[in-house]
């Protein structure tokens, strides 16, 4: 058994049968990407002038430093206030006071709802235009933070709930109070639980904070932007910005990978239900 | 909120659009994204890994690159999909903007797709395929009446959080000329900088009615599906 419920293991015919298959996979992926090098070359976008800016250190550092490091300040700060922000209304989401439940539910219930860039714009237009006090910088920080700030009060509220219920039994039994239990017990564990989900959402908020190019605030599609305003190499700058958003995702989701198989053992990763952004939505 | 109650029918126009772009662009994900996810949970082992390439990269890029890519270098490529502003769908003139943003939007999001669909695959236990063949059903028998319906509903709930998603990155189009709700609050703020709170709420609960109505949807599709 190949351990997939759909297929029983192969004779002789299906096997020969996946042969034709593979073949033919293969030629299809090899035909589409020979097409992509072709058009590519046809329209001239493989001569050198048009990839010599990403060889050049000057802007090599440029994308480098006002590019991806941008870019990761930007996710940086979003997913610490981010965690902050789930934390205050994750847990004021499972209140036993029905005035600290509410808005909780309110709040998060909203900014999960809302798209990050109207929300985005909207943060810009209050703060940052005119003589507004902040830069589009922290305006991508805001949005960012509100929106991840509530998927992840969701991951903290499904963390808390899969701790074993015994484990805050035993703590009430020891004599703790109800603040006590939570500190103590509940929330390192669900940390524990929650680690992987919180770092694919860090994911969400790197590939987010390219939506930042939209209110002019800096970073790697920023960058990007430039290039090909000045270079007019839409094409090669696409394909360079594009990877690099890539490998970095991709490590991340690595680093998360790693984290779960430590921490979490071959336990699934936990669900949550309803948010928006798939692995993150993972998106956005 | 006043300058949204005195536009309107821009307002409404606004969220057409959006709704629009999303129509399209969920129904083309679905499909493509059903390929991917057969060519993904299928046996075929090169199948998987091109299903694989594609879900990592479309899945690692923001969606604003993809518009990048479909809105500014295609051209450059010689696609530009101005033809399609000579068609005529039921009496409408789609814009290239249209077909650009639906094409992006298609691409992003039939990886999550691939995505949801493999986990509703997986969340069928081995123990039903099994119980199925060792009652005597033909394989395509064991897959009409065992595997598929419980996959079908296995699937509901993440492919609706797929959709809820496009449904709201449908708002980054706004980058790239569609006058959907996200640039139609942007033109709004610009003329009426005084009321732009109202403004922001007023579409933002524009965007928060339309998660509602897909999210209850999908409710009663669950229910329905529901086995006793």
């Amino acid at each position: 058994m190949s351990g997939s419920v759909l297929f029983d293991a192969p004779g002789p015919r299906t096997v020969a049968r996946h042969r034709v298959y593979t073949v033919l996979t293969i030629a299809g992926a090899v035909a589409i990407l020979a097409f992509a090098l072709w058009r590519l070359y046809d329209t001239g976008q493989l001569t050198y002038e048009k990839w010599e800016v990403f060889l050049t250190p000057a802007y090599i550092e440029v994308i480098l430093v006002d590019g991806l490091l941008k870019t990761l300040q930007m996710a940086f700060f979003a997913i610490i206030f981010a965690i902050v922000f789930g934390l205050v209304f994750g847990i004021g989401k499972i209140s036993e006071h029905g005035w600290v439940r509410w808005p909780c539910w309110l709040v998060v219930e909203f900014f999960r709802a809302v798209p990050v860039l109207l929300l985005m714009i909207f943060v810009w237009v209050l703060l940052s235009l005119g003589d507004g006090p902040l830069s589009p910088f922290w305006c991508v920080v805001i949005a960012l933070t509100l929106y991840n700030g509530s998927v992840l009060a969701e991951v903290f509220r499904a963390g808390i709930h899969a701790v074993p219920a015994g484990q805050v039994e035993a703590a009430y039994a020891l004599g703790m109070r109800k603040t006590q239990v939570m500190v103590n017990v509940q929330l390192p564990q669900a940390v524990k639980i929650m680690l992987p989900a919180i770092i694919s959402q860090m994911v969400v908020a790197l590939k987010d904070t390219s939506l930042g190019y939209v209110i002019t605030a800096p970073g790697l599609t920023y960058v990007g932007e430039q290039i090909y305003g000045e270079f007019k190499n839409q094409v090669p700058t696409a394909i360079v910005i594009a990877s690099i958003y890539i490998v970095v995702n991709i490590i991340l989701t690595v680093i998360a990978t790693k984290v779960q198989h430590r921490l979490v053992g071959e336990k699934s990763p936990l669900e949550i239900t309803g948010v928006g952004n798939l692995d993150g939505g993972r998106n956005a | 909120m006043e300058a949204v109650f005195s536009n309107f029918d821009e307002y409404l126009k606004a969220f057409g659009v959006t709704l629009g772009l999303f129509v399209v662009s969920g129904l083309a994900s679905l499909v493509l994204g059903t390929i991917l996810a057969v060519f993904r949970v299928g046996p075929v082992a090169v199948m998987q890994k091109v299903a694989a390439v594609y879900v990592t990269i479309f899945r690692n890029t923001p969606l604003l690159m993809i518009f990048i890519f479909m809105a500014v270098a295609m051209p450059k490529l010689g696609y530009n999909f101005l033809w399609v502003e000579d068609l005529e769908v039921a009496g409408y003139n789609l814009s290239a903007f249209f077909v650009r943003s639906c094409i992006a939007l298609t691409l992003y999001t039939s990886a999550f797709v691939c995505e949801a669909f493999r986990s509703g695959v997986n969340a069928v236990p081995l123990g039903q395929a099994e119980a199925a063949r060792s009652v005597g059903l033909t394989f395509m028998q064991s897959m009409r009446e065992v595997v598929l319906p419980q996959a079908l509903r296995a699937v509901v709930p993440p492919l609706t959080s797929v959709q809820v998603a496009l449904l709201k990155n449908t708002s980054v189009a706004a980058a790239f000329g569609m006058a959907e709700a996200t640039a139609t609050m942007r033109a709004f703020t610009n003329n009426d900088t005084d009321q732009r709170t109202g403004i922001f709420l007023a579409f933002a609960i524009g965007y928060i009615v339309l998660v509602e109505v897909v999210t209850l949807s999908s409710y009663v599709l669950e229910r329905r599906w529901k086995v006793a």
